[in-house]
């Protein structure tokens, strides 16, 4: 009677378990949101580090620029998610071949590596545009300090022209940026994690939260104000919990299955009936 | 996490309230925001004889500049404080020395009366010589106190004529003096010489260059300009690096100005407690024609000359600047002694390996930026990987065998137990 129970229990487990494998297979499927969601960004790029323009993940940054500019803008990216830094310059009609790239940089302002993509491309003369890439690695959760592991928090994009003539400098281009990402899912889980994402000034920024309650609501300037549409921890959910619970449940199966191995089927017929 | 942040922010208060009277009076201000100063802008605009040419949509480069600068005025935000200045209005004659000093202030800058600052434009005409040079030093002095964003928009159709003084140079000395002035130019109908001059003033101070062939590109560039030096931007605080670890300054969070020459070193002090973790990163901006190949290092160092941690980038090509970064999580202290000083106190050493293009002048130094901040350290775990969990197949199998062996072996038990009872 107990095994029967306890059976028909690892049976349910498994039933519920079993339905939500699901995501635990599709770890590396992009997430709805990042890619579909296509917003109008800023208009307008910075031009250092200092004055970059903030865009959300999903959204198209534009801006009118000249060719010689750094144009520089930033977005927030968290735990799990691979970005993918896109641009696309519109050169003039006439010109000379000149050379762009596009370099990112994490909140420390250390620069990250692209694990695929066009980051630097050249533009042969008259060429009508450039399109760049850059695909980072994917966000960990904490990493060793002496390590430059992408961490959660603000991303630098620098687009500029390397290359290029003196003739060029000071045209007029058209420049959009867009940057996604990839959710990686629980495979790209560590243990450890940050206190504060790797945000720049962000110890200044919670200073001033303590401090606040004087009523001053003058707009203040930051270094770097946007958060992902989730906020920074990335909540408790992860494709490990489907993994672990059916882990337990097979086991309790095979567990039963073993149980009935070796303890056989029912009373050994030798007992007399009653005893 | 709520739970950690309160401590955290106590501590931060409490770090500000004592140091705020201590050595750096100006660390406790460092990155506030700057939106109480009005920005200010200086439009520098050249009024010399070539301005006549009639090559802008068919009008002279003068009246497109005039037109320009009538929509601008329009669309000036109102917290922004305007000022004009011409160069090459006035003197007409042949005398260079004459022809050189000729620079005004048409508007000054301040609170902007539209109406008043457009009949000063209309009374334009093209005149004299090109003095960019010293144009844009009397401008440097046009400006006003505040610690608002200070911008000069320099709009020019023709190449410095007033050698030797370098126009770049002065863009540069300008930059040096700390007071956070950009400047931006604009090249009207350029040639390729004046879009090398214009460039490089922009890029000593970090600043934009535009060729414009046509009026409204022209009066869009300029209103762009005006409206991002209306933005608040964090405007960073002068600091001065020493030569060695001994004599340099402590630094608390914040965003930092410095700069240093080539083949010098600078050196920071940062209190970390146990337990905070300290972030630093370092920009160094190429503001002059430098060689191809660069670097800078970053290096956390003990005061005993241990080093922690280094953050180091190099680059080949055309930059603005080289920046990076280092993390330091101090540990925790397990005993709790009251003997040992409470705060570790960390070197920072920048150093970069810029060279100099050949007759550049090395002084004043690079610019460098420095960004600060000491935060909580690392949590422990909070993420799923250290609750245990686990994933893929290795997993599973390594479970349901787990499982299995204890099956055989609770089976095997109670069937002894069993055969025990019976015998007995």
């Amino acid at each position: 009677m107990r095994i029967t129970r306890l059976l028909s229990a690892a049976l349910l487990a498994f039933g519920l378990s079993a339905a939500a494998v699901a995501p635990a297979a599709a770890d590396s499927t992009p997430s709805p949101g990042a890619s579909s969601e296509e917003g109008a960004g800023p208009t307008r790029a910075g031009t250092s580090f200092r004055t970059a323009t903030e865009f959300e993940q999903g959204q198209t940054a534009t801006a009118r620029a000249s060719v010689g500019d750094y144009l520089y803008w930033s977005f927030p990216a968290s735990t799990g998610q691979r970005p993918t830094v896109e641009a696309s310059v519109k050169l003039p009609k006439t010109h000379a071949a000149e050379t762009w790239r596009l370099d990112v940089y994490d909140g420390l302002r250390r620069r990250q590596a692209c694990q695929y993509g066009a980051q630097t491309r050249t533009a042969a003369a008259d060429a009508a545009s450039v399109e760049l890439k850059c695909v980072l690695r994917t966000v960990r959760a904490w990493a060793e300090p002496w390590a430059d592991d992408p961490l959660p928090g603000t991303y630098y994009v620098r687009l500029t022209a390397v290359n290029l003539t003196a003739g060029d400098l000071g045209r007029s281009v058209d420049i959009e940026v867009r940057a996604g990402s990839e959710e990686m899912g629980g495979a790209a889980a560590v243990d450890g994690s940050l206190s504060e994402p790797l945000v720049p000034g962000v110890a200044l920024r919670n200073a001033a939260d303590g401090q606040d309650g004087d009523g001053d609501d003058s707009p203040t300037a930051v270094l770097a104000d946007l958060e992902p549409e989730d906020g920074w921890t990335s909540g408790w959910w992860s494709s490990r919990w489907v993994w672990t619970a059916v882990g337990g449940a097979l086991a309790a199966l095979a567990g039963v299955a073993g149980y009935r191995l070796t303890r056989g089927t029912g009373r050994p017929s030798r007992v007399p009936p009653g005893a | 996490m709520i739970r950690r942040k309160w401590p955290a922010a106590g501590v931060g208060v409490l770090l500000a309230a004592l140091t705020a009277g201590l050595a750096l009076p100006s660390a406790a201000v460092a990155g506030e925001p700057t939106g109480r100063d009005a920005p200010q802008v200086d439009l520098v605009l050249d009024v010399s004889g070539s301005m006549r040419t009639r090559d802008i949509d068919g009008q002279s480069r003068m009246a497109a500049a005039k037109q320009a600068f009538n929509e601008v005025l329009d669309a000036t935000p109102e917290e922004v404080e305007l000022g004009i200045r011409t160069l090459g209005a006035d003197y007409p004659g042949d005398d260079r020395k004459e022809g050189c000093k000729d620079t005004a202030q048409l508007y000054p800058v301040g609170p902007l009366d539209r109406t008043e600052a457009k009949t000063a434009v209309a009374t334009l005409s093209p005149t004299g010589w090109t003095p960019i040079g010293p144009a844009l030093l009397e401008a440097a002095g046009d400006f006003g106190d505040g610690d608002g964003s200070k911008r000069i928009v320099l709009i020019s159709d023709g190449e410095d004529t007033c050698a030797p003084l370098d126009p770049c140079e002065v863009a540069r000395e300008i930059a040096a003096r700390g007071i956070g002035l950009t400047i931006d130019t604009l090249g009207l109908v350029p040639n390729a010489k004046l879009s090398r001059q214009l460039s490089c003033i922009a890029e000593a101070t970090g600043g934009t260059y535009t060729s414009v062939e046509h009026q409204d590109e022209l009066a869009e560039r300029v209103n762009e300009l005006v409206d991002r030096a209306a933005e608040p931007v964090v405007t960073p605080v002068a600091a001065e690096g020493a030569a060695s670890c001994a004599k340099a300054p402590t630094l608390e969070s914040g965003l930092y100005t410095d700069r240093e020459e080539f083949g010098q070193q600078r050196w920071y002090r940062v209190d970390v407690l146990p337990g905070q973790e300290l972030r630093a990163s370092v920009s160094v901006a190429a503001d002059r024609a430098v060689n191809p190949d660069h670097g800078v290092l970053l290096r956390a160092v003990t005061v005993h000359d241990r080093e922690i941690v280094r953050g180091e980038a190099a680059g080949t090509g055309r930059t603005d600047v080289l920046s990076t970064g280092l993390r330091y999580p101090k540990p925790e202290r397990d005993d709790d002694d009251g003997d040992k000083p409470a705060a570790e106190t960390v070197c920072l050493a920048v150093t970069h390996s810029f060279s100099p293009g050949a007759g550049v002048k090395t002084t004043p130094g690079l610019p460098l930026e420095l960004t600060i901040d000491v935060v909580e350290g690392p949590d422990g775990s909070s993420d799923v990987a250290s609750f245990g969990l686990g994933r893929g197949w290795w997993l599973l199998g390594t479970l349901v065998l787990a499982g299995f062996l204890a099956g055989l072996v609770w089976g095997w038990l109670s069937r002894w137990r069993f055969a025990v009872w019976r015998t007995s």
